[in-house]
């Protein structure tokens, strides 16, 4: 008994210092997003702000042309949140369920490809789409990040969970392959394809090595980009960056609030069967 | 409603493995026909081909007359019910059964009649809006024949569908089906391992054995006269004894296996098939049901006497199966049953009759029933 007491409280001190070591960076952003700019490098520190202000909130919207990045953040994201559910249920399932010629050797391949490190890419990705003539474009933001390997992996790893008999029962009732992807196996992922779709969007909504890559105009920054245009050579206004860096967080926290449920057993099983 | 009729169909997956080595089956109309084997024979591979499920990789499949092979599983007017009911999760009761006859383009009054008739043919009214989870495993086999109720095919096909079902409930479902059967005057293929199920439900039954059909006939005829020592005993539970031994010609034939010999009256007019056996080793089978306690039972007919020694008895309620060797035979246990009312000792020595019209002779070799 004494044992088991004894390894609960380590467990929650563990918890609690991991805890700490995560959420602390930002409620101390949020702390600093109500400063006023004189007061954020006093010593020693404060962790709550002498005087509490919503003028960094404020010069964010007025100063910055934040709204023209919230919309390409927003059309960036939304569109490639659409597109890799689409495609990577479609590829999963054909992956996970069709026969063709070369289906193993072509599944490899794709998966070789998350060998290669991003950064690698970034100079080919950058030369090709500069031949189409789509930097500093939504095209070139958007294009690149319509598909993604892993999101092909996570569906097809889902649709081999779901009972051939389910496929065949379709079949002998008369569906087309097409008709049991979308009537069928699609009602029924909606656990993998949340997963897919969270994933999706934090990685986009986030995103900043490629957009500051391929846009060179102001106005087609996404908020992180702009975000980081706040710290020029010589100074930074950190209250500004960090009021900022919270508005950026919402959506995502409000997503992962919303759909947690999903998001963990996204991670958990990719979707077991009930 | 249809015949089915298989001729030489062969099924080869790749790298040469043949499931089903070209089997000749013909189902007439109206017929419950059971495929019946052990785990692996190719019964299920026969029924998925069927379907159109499986590819046929030669021979030929006629429905109505008419070639089937290249049509498409929902192009042969056939339904299936599976193991594990394969009902669609996100569906209701209702838009499980009513989704076949949507694909098809029925008028919207058309399906719902059919469902609600199927539904109240199967008990399923009332629950016709709940989803397959918040249901029973007995509700969720009587959706998935709803499903297949409603499109009224020509033929229906199940594979091994109370096998998931507790024993109790899988006995009330085989008379249920077999209701249906007798309502719907349908063709109905029904897939098994089960030799009970097989016996109590088909009209005919296909024995299969590694992609080889054994014989097809009557339930009946498979229990007394099987065609090969397989089918013996593979129908019937407990199932036949084997015996290995000798014939042997005296005034009579005799049968000689150690301790075990009695003679082959001539009344059963054997001779002629036994015969060419005569000094040759065959294999003797004998079903426990037809040996009987002279302490209990009148003397049968055409009867000889067995001296056992009694190892374990099974009491089964009305009846009990007692497992017994011979003298000088202890390595092999036979079985015969008895009325539970007789309380036999493990050791104790009994002689019992056994009636010799129902015994049954193999070739050793072939396997083959030789009488």
């Amino acid at each position: 008994m004494k044992e088991i007491k004894i390894q609960k409280i380590l467990f929650y001190v563990v918890l609690f210092i991991m805890t700490a070591i995560y959420i602390g960076p930002f409620l101390f952003s949020l702390s600093i997003s109500f400063n006023a700019e004189q007061d954020v490098f006093q010593w020693p520190i404060k962790l709550l702000p002498d005087e509490w202000t919503l003028s960094n909130y404020q010069r964010v919207w007025d100063d910055l042309p934040f709204a023209q990045w919230l919309f390409n953040s927003v059309i960036i994201t939304l569109i490639q949140t659409l597109s890799n559910v689409f495609f990577a249920a479609l590829a999963g399932f054909a992956f996970a369920r069709l026969d063709f010629p070369g289906k193993n050797i072509l599944f490899s391949l794709l998966l070789a490809s998350l060998m290669i490190p991003g950064i690698i890419l970034l100079v080919p990705k950058f030369i090709i789409l500069n031949e189409f003539h789509l930097i500093n474009t939504y095209g070139g933001l958007i294009l690149p990040g319509l598909v993604s390997v892993v999101n092909i992996f996570l569906m097809k790893q889902f649709f081999e969970t779901i009972p051939k008999d389910l496929e065949e029962a379709a079949l002998i009732d008369g569906c087309s392959y097409f008709r049991i992807f979308w009537q069928i196996f699609l009602p029924v992922s909606k656990p993998a394809l949340a997963a897919v779709a969270i994933y999706t969007f934090q990685g986009s909504w986030n995103e900043f090595m490629w957009p500051v890559i391929v846009t060179t105009t102001r106005e087609m920054f996404t908020l992180p980009v702009g975000m980081a245009f706040l710290k020029n050579e010589f100074s930074v206004q950190w209250p500004l960056l960090m009021a900022g860096t919270i508005l950026i967080s919402l959506p995502t926290i409000a997503i992962f609030l919303i759909f947690q449920r999903y998001f963990v057993q996204g991670v958990a099983s990719a979707g077991l069967k009930e | 409603m249809a015949n089915v009729e298989l001729k030489k169909v062969k099924k080869i997956y790749d790298k040469n493995v043949v499931a089903i080595k070209g089997a000749d089956v013909s189902i007439k109309d109206k017929e419950f026909v059971v495929l019946v084997g052990p785990s692996g024979c190719g019964k299920s591979t026969l029924l998925r081909m069927i379907a159109g499920l499986e590819e046929i990789s030669d021979g030929d499949l006629l429905i109505d007359e008419k070639r089937v092979n290249d049509i498409s599983p929902k192009d042969r007017d056939i339904a299936m019910v599976f193991q594990n009911y394969a009902l669609y999760p996100h569906m209701t009761v209702f838009e499980n059964m009513a989704f076949g006859l949507k694909l098809r383009k029925y008028k919207k009054a058309e399906i719902k009649t059919r469902v609600e008739s199927a539904a109240s043919i199967l008990g399923l009214t009332e629950y016709l809006k709940r989803r397959p989870k918040e249901m029973s495993g007995g509700q969720r086999q009587r959706v998935a024949i709803g499903r297949a109720l409603v499109r009224q095919p020509k033929v229906f096909l199940f594979d091994e569908p109370l096998s998931n079902l507790d024993a109790k409930l899988r006995v009330q479902m085989r008379i249920e089906i077999k209701r249906l059967h007798q309502q719907l005057q349908a063709t109905m293929i029904y897939v098994t391992h089960d030799q009970i199920e097989a016996m109590t439900m088909g009209d005919k039954i296909v024995v299969l054995k590694d992609g080889i059909v054994q014989q097809v006939d009557s339930p009946m005829n498979l229990f007394n006269n099987p065609a090969n020592k397989f089918v013996a005993g593979f129908i019937g539970s407990p199932s036949m004894n084997f015996l290995n031994g000798k014939i042997e010609k005296n005034e009579e034939l005799e049968f000689l296996a150690g301790s075990v010999q009695f003679g082959i009256p001539n009344e059963l007019d054997l001779h002629e098939k036994l015969n060419p056996y005569i000094g040759k080793e065959i294999i003797f089978g004998f079903r426990p049901e037809y040996m009987y306690d002279k302490n209990f039972e009148k003397q049968k007919q055409l009867s000889v006497d067995l001296n056992l020694i009694i190892d374990v008895t099974e009491p089964v309620g009305s009846e009990s199966y007692n497992y017994f060797h011979f003298a000088g035979k202890e390595k092999q246990t036979f079985c015969f049953r008895s009325d539970s009312a007789n309380a036999y000792q493990p050791g104790q020595n009994i002689t019992v009759g056994m009636d010799v019209r129902r015994l049954r002779f193999f070739d050793i070799e072939t396997e083959k029933r030789i009488a």
